[in-house]
């Protein structure tokens, strides 16, 4: 410190690890943003409910880390003191409880509507016929017509299991 | 940490007084609590909508509803693409913040004034961008109360999924707007010297702070809307 061009290098290699650090964090966030768009992509043709989970576990994975690159490095909280990353960390954390607590509820309530509220199960299970034309317009005729078909198969296998029950 | 032997020279000296123990400006701190309070806000906005997400048999497929890209033609779909492009804007404009508080801390103001002019470019290319959607989707039926849309399986949806658009990406685009205010008069305080005259860019980094909380919370939005 005591020799000023000395401490103009040293300000210099601060520079460009500075520089080098944005850049990485740059890179590492657009890759993982074409990584969820890719694995979004995958996912439209996918109808497996277990892969399709699977899928989603990955994207909220992704998500986690860009949100950790964004925090520590665009925000600098990986450089501030352990007491500050502390204060802001201890907190977040209740929403671990939060998370895990309210979608276990949603889930909750809605097995039991399923199982005590048949009109609610019914409800949900009434495929709609008409309405697409309604605002869909002309911009997908023939499309309309492959999932009015589509409905229709649908609707009748499920009907039939439905009416067995009854026998 | 728990006992005083443990506690390094340079511990006692955060706590000796005089300077801040968290070695930060009294104002970023504030920044980062308010940060807080904020992510608790969107927070609860969003474990809300998987809350009710979660209740409820059917719900709309987002690649069915979000698939719309200006000047495309008629009948042209391409899910994901349009978000994809807002997401990018949004890291591109925070990158560029990054940019403009390194530039601050090298008292480069010249590279401060252009980063910020490049961030509220990016900013208003956001709102543009969140502008066209949301036009787009009242044309096609969708807003508050009313929800065009029928679930994955064909069955009749609530308005539940075009309440919790709106009232969400409304949110988050007025945190957008609120930013680019902040940083046009960032913009405008540099020009005018002020922070050469206070012999520190601090503020920068304060609207920096919460450039960056924008960006973050859309990394979230963007994901449990238009992916999951």
């Amino acid at each position: 410190m005591s020799h000023p061009h000395n401490a103009d290098a040293n300000h210099e290699a601060n520079n460009a690890a500075v520089m080098a650090e944005i850049k990485k964090v740059t890179i590492l966030l657009s890759v993982l943003t074409i990584v969820e768009l890719i694995l979004g992509f995958w996912m439209i043709g996918i109808s497996s409910a277990a892969l399709r989970l699977a899928i989603k576990g990955v994207i909220i994975i992704l998500m986690m880390s860009k949100a950790f690159y964004i925090v520590a490095y665009f925000m600098h909280l990986k450089h501030e003191v352990k007491n500050l990353i502390m204060t802001i960390i201890v907190p977040l954390s209740l929403f671990v409880w939060f998370i895990g607590a309210f979608l276990w509820d949603g889930s909750s309530f809605k097995n039991l509507r399923n199982t005590y509220n048949p009109y609610f199960k019914e409800q949900s299970t009434i495929k709609v016929e008409k309405k697409e034309s309604e605002h869909g317009a002309a911009t997908h005729g023939a499309e309309k017509h492959e999932a009015v078909k589509h409905e229709a198969g649908a609707g009748e296998a499920k009907q039939k299991p439905a009416d067995e029950k009854y026998y | 940490m728990s006992t005083s032997t443990t506690a390094s020279p340079n511990e006692a000296k955060l706590w000796g007084g005089g300077k801040s123990p968290f070695n930060l400006e009294y104002g970023k701190v504030m920044m980062w609590y308010f940060l807080m309070s904020d992510a608790f806000t969107f927070g609860a906005f969003l474990i809300s909508y998987g809350t009710v997400r979660f209740s409820t048999n059917g719900w709309p497929d987002s690649n069915q509803v979000f698939r719309s890209f200006p000047f495309a033609p008629e009948g042209v779909h391409a899910p994901l693409v349009f978000v994809s492009i807002m997401t990018f804007i949004l890291i591109v404009s925070s990158v560029t913040m990054v940019l403009a508080v390194h530039a601050g801390h090298n008292m480069d103001k010249k590279g401060v004034v252009r980063n910020m002019i490049l961030t509220i470019i990016g900013g208003i290319a956001f709102l543009s961008c969140q502008a066209w959607e949301w036009n787009h989707l009242f044309h096609e039926g969708a807003w508050w109360g009313a929800n065009p849309f029928l679930n994955a399986d064909g069955t009749a949806s609530s308005t539940n999924f075009t309440n919790f658009f709106f009232t969400i990406t409304g949110f988050h685009g007025f945190h957008v707007f609120s930013g680019v205010l902040i940083n046009i008069i960032m913009l405008i305080m540099t020009l005018l010297d002020k922070f050469e005259q206070r012999g520190h860019y601090l503020m920068i980094e304060k609207a920096g702070l919460y450039w960056h909380f924008v960006d973050l919370v859309w990394v979230f939005v963007f994901t449990i809307f238009y992916l999951l």
